[in-house]
C-alpha cells in the first residue's frame, strides 16, 4: 500500500502544531497586553482640558497644598474639585487679563460652571473613598503619582482591580506616616516593610481579609 | 409594557381549579397542635401553589412568551457569539462639573438631612430628608418628632418617588392651554375686582382637611375681605364620624390623644390604630413597648380587636373577632351594658357573651389602664360609646387625653353638601379648589362633576392634571410637599414648619401662593407668608433664632394642641335598644387603600407594586369575602362579580380573605384612576362609584352578582414559599413563663453545626440581625424603605404575577387556625446571611462568596445570571435581573437614585446587603476617629423605618449589643435552622400573643 503522506508531513504537522500554540500563547498575551495598555486603561495618557491648568506650575512650582483645591479629601469621599471661585480667589489678582483663564473668568461671571474632563473614572459600581485612604496614611502620590510634575494631568496607575489589590493586600508596602500624606517628594524609607508593618498596627488598618472583601469596594 | 391586559399573558399553568373550602375545613379540623397555613392554595394544594413552592420561579420564568424555541435558539446563538464583544467598549470619557460658587454646607458625597413634616390627610408626621447635593432620596422618620419617633410608614416612604413623579402635572393651563403664572395672577385679580361688590357672595374655596395654621389664617383673613364667600372642606378619607362622635358625647368637638404605653388592656372596635391614620406610627411604637417579654417575668398589655376585613392591628391581636363593621355599634353597646353603663342593648348581640364578658372584666381589672378605641370610620354612637366607656372606667387622662381639635373642625359630608347644592342651584360663579380631586372622589349621590359645570370660573390647584383639572378652566401644577414652604400639624396638634429640599421641579404652586393671588399682594412667595405668620405668634425674643431652631428641629415647642376636660353629657342617644340590622343581608364596606390611600397615590409605582398587608395583592383592589361568604354565593378568587349597592354598581374581581367578617365585602377606594398617569392609569376598580353620603364607610343591602367572567391578580401570598416546617413560630406569654424555651418544642433548637468546610473566624466585626415577630404588626414599611435605600426597580403587574418582584425584604403572611377566625402572623424575611450559605458554593464564577465579616457579598459585576444561587436558596431571597427594570430613560426618575447604590442592569442576581453602604460608612467614620463602630452606628433601612422596633441590627462579636442579647434570648430561633444547618445570621424571635386565660380556653386550637 503506497504511503498516502510524504514523510515531510510530520515536519508540517509538528511545526503546525507548535505554531499553533505560539500563536494561541501570543493572542493571550496580546490580549493581556492590550487590556493593560494605556490605549485601554487610560493610563499615563495627558488628558486636554477646558482650562489647560497646570499641576506642575501650581502644586509644583508655586508649592500650594492638595488641600487648598481638593478640600473634602480628609473628609469624604470624592476629594473635589475646585469651584471656580477657588480659582478666582487669586487670579481676580493676577493673570487677570490672561486669555488662557478666560474660559475661567466666563463661569464666574455666567454662573455656568466649567465642565473638565474626568481623568481618574473609576466603573460606577466601584465605591472609592478618598478620606478613608488619606487618613491611614495613603499618600497622594502613590495612586497619582507625581501631579506636582504634570503640566497636563494624567492617570498614572492603571486603576485595574488588580492594582487596588496590589496594596489592599499588602498595605505595609505602601503606607507612609500621616504628616507625609500630601508631601509629594516624599521617598519610601529602604526598610518601608518594617515601618509599613509598624504603621499598619498604629493606624489600625483593617487587616487584609476585609480589606479585600468584595463589599469593601462594591455594593 | 401594559401590565393590565384583561387576560393574563400566557399562563403556562391551567386555571386554579376552584378552590374546595369544604375540603379546607375538614383537613384544619383534623389536625393537631400548632397548624400555620400561609393561603388557601396551599391548604387546597393547588398545582399553582406546588409550582410556587417546587420552583423559584415556576411561571415560565426562563421562557421568553412571543419566541418559539426554535427562534430563542438562533437568538441565543447569535448572543453567544456577540457576547465577547461586550467586553471591548471603552469606558466613555466622562465630565466633572463643579459649582461656580460652592454652596455652604454642601460637600460633594455628602448627604444633608433636613426637618421637614410630611403630609397625610392633613395631618403632618415629622420627618427627616436626605438630601444629595440638593436632591432628596430617602425619607427617614424624625426621632425628636411625637408622631414619628424615628419611624415612617410605606407611605411616607414613597413620597420621595412621587416627587419626582415625570407624570405630574407641569405647566399652568387655562382651557387647556399653557399660559403663565403672571396670566393667573390677573384672572385672580379680576376676580377679586369683579366679586369684591358683593362681598363674595359667589365665590367658593374648596380644600382637604387643613391643619396647617398658615393657611386657615389665610384663608380666614381672605374671607374677611369677602365675607359672604365659603369656605368648604372635603377629604375622601375624613374623620366626619370621629368630630360627630365626640360632639354626640361631649356636646363639642375635641380630638382623642391614646397612650397606649400606659395601655394594660386594649380593645379596638374596627379601629386600626396600629397600622393607619395620623398618629398610628407612634401608637405601633407604644404598643410595640408594652409586648417586649425578653425574659419569664416579662409583663404585655392585651389586645382585642373586633373588624371587619383583617387589619394590621388586627393581625397584631391576642384576640380577633370578625364581625361585620355595621355590627360593631351593637358590639360597644353589648361591652358598654356588660360595664354597667346605661345603655339599650340590641335585640341581636354580635359579639358572643363570653366574650364580652371575658373583655368587661379585663377592663375592670384595669381601671385607669384599659383604653377602648372607636374606628375612625365607624358611625358616631360607637366613638360616644367608647368615650363613655373610657371615662366609666377612669381612663381619661391615662390612656387618652382629649384635645382642642387639630384641624380646622367642620363636618365635611354636610360642607361638600352644601357646596353641591350652591353649585347646582347656580349660585356660584368662582369654584377654587386647593388640592383634593372631588370629581374623581366625591360621593356618588352628590353628582359633583355635573354640578360643576355650572360654575363659572374653575380654578384647581393640584399635584396631577387629573379627573378634576380636566374639567377645569384654569389648572395651576401644586408643588410638592418636599418642594414647598408651609406648616402642618401632627395628631396632637405638634406644629412643624414644612421646609423644602428642592426648587419646584415642575414649577409648582404652593396652596399659600394660589390664596396669596387672591389678595394685593399676589406675588408673594410661600417663605414670606409663612415667616410672617409665625413671626407675629412666635412670642420669641429674637425670631430669627426661634425660626432656625424650628426648622432645625423639626417642629415648635410646646405646640401640643392644649388639654381639654370634657365630659360625657348624656347617654341618652343610647338608651333605647336601636333597630337591629338585618342578619344575613350583605353590608359593603369601604376603606382607604394600604398602600395607594384615598387614590392620591396611585401613580407611584413603589406603593402599586408593594404587596398590601393581609391579602398581598399588587396593583389592583379587589372585592374582600370571607370563606364563608364565597362559598355561600360560590364565588372563588379571581370571579368577576357586579357589585350593586344603593341602586349603583361596580364591577370587581373577588378575593377570598380568612377572617374577614361573614356577610360582609370590602372594597378598597383609591383604585380605578383614569387621569393620573402612566403607572396608575386603569388599574383597579373605582369603588368610589358606590360610595354615597349616606353609607360613607359601610351600608347594608349589597349585592353580588357573579359574571362568569375573571380577572387575573398579581397576588405574592404564594410567591417565594418555603416548605412547612415551623417557619413561623409564636407562643403565648403563659407559656413563655412556665416554659422559656416553648418556642422551641417539636421545631429544635438548632442543629449540630456539621460541615466539611472550616468554620469561618470573625476576629472583628460579625454582623448579624434579630426580628422579633413578637412586635412586628406586618405593615410592610420595611420593604418600601429597603426599595428607597437600595435603589429597587419596580417590575410592573404582569412581571410580579410571575413571581419576579424585586423587593430583597418581603413579608410573609400565615395564618394559623381556622378558615373563619384565623390568627395572623406576619414574617419579614431578608436575606438571612447564612453562614453555611447554599448559595456561595454554587457560583460558578464566585460572584456571590463570604465576606470576613459574615455578610453574603453579592457582587454584581461579576455576576453572569446563571440563577444557581437563587435555585439553591431555601429562603428564596434572592431576586433576578430578568429584564433591565430599572428606568434608565426618564431623567427625574434618576435624581430619586441612592447614590451610595449601584443601579443593577438587566442579567443579573441581587438581593438584601445588610446595607452595606450603611455599614461601611459607619466603618469608615469610625476609623478615622480611630475607634470602634458603636453599636447603633449602623442602622439599616429596614430597621430604621419600622414603627414597632422589630428589627435590631448589629455586631453579635460584641456581647454587650443588643442584636446579641437578643440573639441570646431563649425565644430566638433561626428559619430552617435545624433543619438545613444554614446557620442564618438573621434569626426571628418567636412571636408571644397574650389571650386572655378566660377565653384562650374556648378557642383552644380555634
Amino acid at each position: 500500500m503506497p504511503q498516502i503522506f510524504h514523510p515531510s508531513t510530520n515536519t508540517v504537522a509538528r511545526v503546525t502544531i507548535l505554531g499553533a500554540l505560539v500563536l494561541l500563547a501570543g493572542a493571550g498575551w496580546a490580549i493581556t497586553a492590550i487590556s493593560r495598555s494605556g490605549y485601554v486603561t487610560g493610563a499615563k495618557v495627558a488628558r486636554r482640558q477646558p482650562v489647560p491648568f497646570s499641576h506642575k506650575h501650581h502644586a509644583g512650582q508655586l508649592g500650594i497644598d492638595c488641600r487648598y483645591c481638593h478640600t473634602a479629601v480628609e473628609r469624604v469621599a470624592t476629594a473635589g474639585i475646585p469651584p471656580t471661585k477657588t480659582c478666582i480667589n487669586c487670579h481676580s489678582q493676577i493673570w487677570v487679563d490672561s486669555p488662557t483663564l478666560e474660559p475661567v473668568r466666563s463661569s464666574f461671571k455666567t454662573d455656568r460652571s466649567i465642565e473638565w474632563i474626568k481623568v481618574h473614572d473609576l466603573p460606577d459600581f466601584v465605591y472609592f473613598n478618598h478620606s478613608i485612604h488619606v487618613n491611614k496614611g495613603v499618600g497622594c502620590a502613590t495612586c497619582h503619582g507625581r501631579v506636582d510634575q504634570m503640566n497636563l494631568v494624567w492617570q498614572e496607575a492603571s486603576l485595574q482591580m488588580e492594582w487596588c489589590l496590589n496594596c489592599h493586600r499588602n498595605p505595609e508596602q505602601y503606607v507612609r506616616p500621616r504628616d507625609q500624606v500630601f508631601n509629594m517628594e516624599y521617598e519610601p524609607p529602604a526598610d518601608q516593610v518594617a515601618l509599613g508593618q509598624r504603621l499598619v498596627h498604629e493606624y489600625r488598618i483593617a487587616d487584609k481579609g476585609q480589606l479585600s472583601d468584595c463589599y469593601t469596594c462594591h455594593r | 409594557m401594559d401590565t393590565r391586559d384583561a387576560t393574563p399573558p400566557s399562563r403556562g399553568v391551567p386555571d386554579a381549579a376552584t378552590i374546595d373550602l369544604t375540603a379546607i375545613r375538614a383537613r384544619l379540623a383534623n389536625g393537631t397542635g400548632r397548624q400555620y397555613w400561609r393561603s388557601l392554595d396551599e391548604l387546597a394544594e393547588t398545582d399553582d401553589f406546588k409550582r410556587f413552592l417546587e420552583a423559584e420561579f415556576p411561571r415560565e420564568a426562563s421562557v421568553f412568551d412571543t419566541v418559539g424555541r426554535r427562534q430563542f435558539l438562533k437568538l441565543m446563538g447569535a448572543s453567544l457569539a456577540l457576547a465577547g464583544l461586550n467586553g471591548c467598549t471603552k469606558q466613555p470619557t466622562e465630565k466633572v462639573v463643579p459649582y461656580v460658587k460652592q454652596p455652604e454646607l454642601v460637600v460633594p458625597g455628602q448627604p444633608l438631612f433636613f426637618a421637614t413634616a410630611a403630609p397625610l390627610g392633613g395631618f403632618g408626621t415629622g420627618v427627616l430628608a436626605e438630601s444629595h447635593m440638593g436632591r432628596p432620596t430617602k425619607i427617614e422618620g424624625n426621632p425628636d418628632h411625637p408622631a414619628s419617633l424615628g419611624a415612617t410608614d410605606a407611605l411616607l416612604q414613597a413620597s420621595v418617588l412621587q416627587l419626582y413623579d415625570p407624570d405630574r402635572a407641569q405647566v399652568v393651563r387655562n382651557i387647556r392651554e399653557i399660559r403663565p403664572w403672571n396670566a393667573f395672577l390677573d384672572t385672580a385679580a379680576a376676580v377679586m375686582e369683579k366679586h369684591r361688590p358683593t362681598q363674595g357672595a359667589r365665590v367658593r374655596f374648596l380644600t382637604e382637611t387643613v391643619t396647617s395654621p398658615t393657611l386657615r389664617n389665610q384663608i380666614e383673613s381672605l374671607l374677611k375681605q369677602i365675607p359672604k364667600a365659603r369656605w368648604h372642606q372635603y377629604s375622601p378619607v375624613g374623620r366626619d364620624q370621629v368630630r360627630a362622635g365626640a360632639i354626640l358625647a361631649f356636646g363639642e368637638p375635641v380630638d382623642a390623644v391614646y397612650h397606649l404605653d400606659k395601655a394594660d388592656v386594649i380593645v379596638s372596635l374596627d379601629a386600626d390604630v396600629l397600622g393607619a391614620g395620623a398618629g398610628s406610627l407612634r401608637y405601633a411604637r407604644d404598643f410595640a413597648g408594652r409586648r417586649r417579654v425578653l425574659d419569664e417575668h416579662g409583663a404585655m398589655n392585651r389586645l382585642y380587636v373586633v373588624e371587619s376585613s383583617p387589619s394590621v392591628t388586627g393581625s397584631a391581636a391576642d384576640h380577633r373577632l370578625p364581625i361585620r363593621a355595621v355590627d360593631a355599634e351593637a358590639g360597644a353597646r353589648q361591652l358598654a351594658a356588660a360595664l354597667g353603663l346605661d345603655v339599650g342593648i340590641p335585640s341581636e348581640p354580635s359579639l358572643p357573651a363570653e366574650w364580652v364578658k371575658a373583655v368587661a372584666e379585663d377592663l375592670q381589672q384595669h381601671r385607669g389602664a384599659g383604653l377602648v378605641v372607636a374606628g375612625d370610620f365607624q358611625p358616631p354612637e360607637v366613638h360616644a360609646l367608647a368615650h363613655a366607656i373610657n371615662e366609666a372606667l377612669g381612663n381619661v387622662g391615662q390612656t387618652v387625653a382629649y384635645v382642642e381639635p387639630v384641624a380646622a373642625s367642620v363636618d365635611q359630608a354636610q360642607s361638600l353638601r352644601e357646596l353641591v347644592a350652591d353649585m347646582e342651584a347656580g349660585q356660584v360663579d368662582v369654584l377654587v379648589m386647593l388640592g383634593g380631586n372631588p370629581v374623581y372622589d366625591a360621593p356618588a349621590d352628590l353628582r359633583f362633576a355635573a354640578a360643576l359645570q355650572k360654575v363659572g370660573l374653575r380654578i384647581r390647584l393640584g399635584l396631577y392634571d387629573d379627573e378634576t383639572s380636566e374639567v377645569c378652566h384654569w389648572h395651576i401644577p401644586e408643588a410638592h410637599y418636599l418642594e414647598s414652604w408651609g406648616d402642618l400639624r401632627a395628631y396632637d396638634g405638634t406644629v412643624t414648619i414644612v421646609q423644602p429640599l428642592i426648587a419646584p421641579l415642575y414649577g409648582g404652586k404652593t396652596a399659600h401662593e394660589l390664596l396669596a393671588a387672591f389678595t394685593d399682594k399676589p406675588e408673594r412667595t410661600a417663605y414670606e407668608i409663612v415667616r410672617e405668620y409665625w413671626k407675629g405668634r412666635a412670642g420669641a425674643v429674637d425670631f430669627d433664632l426661634w425660626w432656625r431652631k424650628a426648622l432645625h428641629d423639626g417642629f415648635v415647642p410646646d405646640s401640643a394642641a392644649p388639654g381639654k376636660a370634657v365630659s360625657v353629657q348624656s347617654l341618652a342617644f343610647a338608651k333605647k335598644a336601636p333597630a337591629a340590622p338585618k342578619a344575613g343581608t350583605l353590608e359593603v364596606v369601604f376603606r382607604p387603600d394600604p398602600t395607594v390611600y384615598d387614590g392620591r397615590f396611585a401613580n407611584v409605582g413603589w406603593l402599586q407594586e408593594l404587596p398590601k398587608p393581609i391579602t398581598t395583592l399588587t396593583w389592583d383592589n379587589v372585592a374582600m369575602l370571607s370563606p364563608a361568604t364565597a362559598e355561600r354565593l360560590e364565588l372563588s378568587n379571581e370571579d368577576v362579580v357586579e357589585v350593586r349597592f344603593d341602586g349603583r354598581t361596580v364591577r370587581a374581581p373577588v378575593w377570598i380573605v380568612p377572617g374577614h367578617a361573614r356577610d360582609s365585602v370590602t372594597v378598597h377606594l383609591g383604585y380605578g384612576r383614569t387621569r393620573v398617569g402612566r403607572i396608575g392609569n386603569g388599574a383597579g376598580f373605582n369603588a368610589y362609584a358606590l360610595r354615597t353620603t349616606g353609607a360613607p364607610w359601610a351600608g347594608l343591602g349589597a349585592q353580588l352578582r357573579k359574571t362568569g367572567e375573571r380577572y387575573w391578580l398579581a397576588s405574592t401570598q404564594n410567591h417565594f414559599s418555603l416548605e412547612g416546617r415551623d417557619l413561623v413560630r409564636s407562643t403565648t406569654l403563659d407559656e413563655l413563663t412556665h416554659h422559656p424555651h416553648a418556642a422551641h418544642e417539636g421545631g429544635g433548637h438548632g442543629g449540630q453545626d456539621l460541615s466539611f468546610y472550616p468554620a469561618h473566624e470573625y476576629k472583628g466585626y460579625a454582623w448579624g440581625m434579630a426580628i422579633d415577630l413578637g412586635s412586628c404588626i406586618g405593615c410592610n414599611a420595611c420593604t418600601i424603605a429597603c426599595q428607597a435605600e437600595n435603589n429597587i426597580a419596580v417590575v410592573g403587574k404582569d412581571q410580579v404575577w410571575r413571581g419576579r418582584e424585586m423587593h430583597w425584604i418581603r413579608v410573609d403572611r400565615y395564618y394559623e387556625g381556622d378558615l373563619d377566625t384565623p390568627l395572623i402572623h406576619a414574617q419579614p424575611l431578608p436575606c438571612m446571611q447564612c453562614e453555611n450559605a447554599p448559595c456561595e458554593v454554587v457560583c460558578p464564577v464566585n460572584a456571590t462568596n463570604h465576606s470576613t465579616e459574615g455578610l453574603n457579598q453579592m457582587v454584581y459585576n461579576r455576576c453572569v445570571g446563571t440563577k444557581y444561587c437563587s435555585n439553591n436558596c431555601p429562603y428564596k431571597v434572592r431576586r433576578f435581573n430578568f429584564y433591565r427594570y430599572s428606568n434608565w430613560d426618564v431623567e427625574a426618575l434618576k435624581l430619586v437614585a441612592n447614590p451610595d447604590v449601584t443601579v443593577r442592569s438587566r442579567g443579573v442576581m441581587e438581593k438584601c446587603t445588610y446595607c452595606v453602604q450603611r455599614i461601611n460608612a459607619a466603618r469608615i467614620q469610625a476609623e478615622k476617629e480611630d475607634r470602634e463602630i458603636r453599636d447603633g452606628d449602623v442602622v439599616t433601612a429596614c430597621q430604621q423605618v419600622c414603627p414597632t422596633e422589630a428589627i435590631v441590627f448589629g455586631n453579635v462579636n460584641d456581647p454587650e449589643s443588643r442584636v446579641a442579647k437578643l440573639r441570646a434570648n431563649p425565644r430566638t430561633y433561626a428559619l430552617l435552622g435545624a433543619e438545613l444547618n444554614t446557620r442564618p445570621r438573621t434569626t426571628y424571635l418567636a412571636g408571644v400573643r397574650n389571650p386572655n386565660p378566660a377565653l384562650a380556653q374556648k378557642e383552644g386550637k380555634a
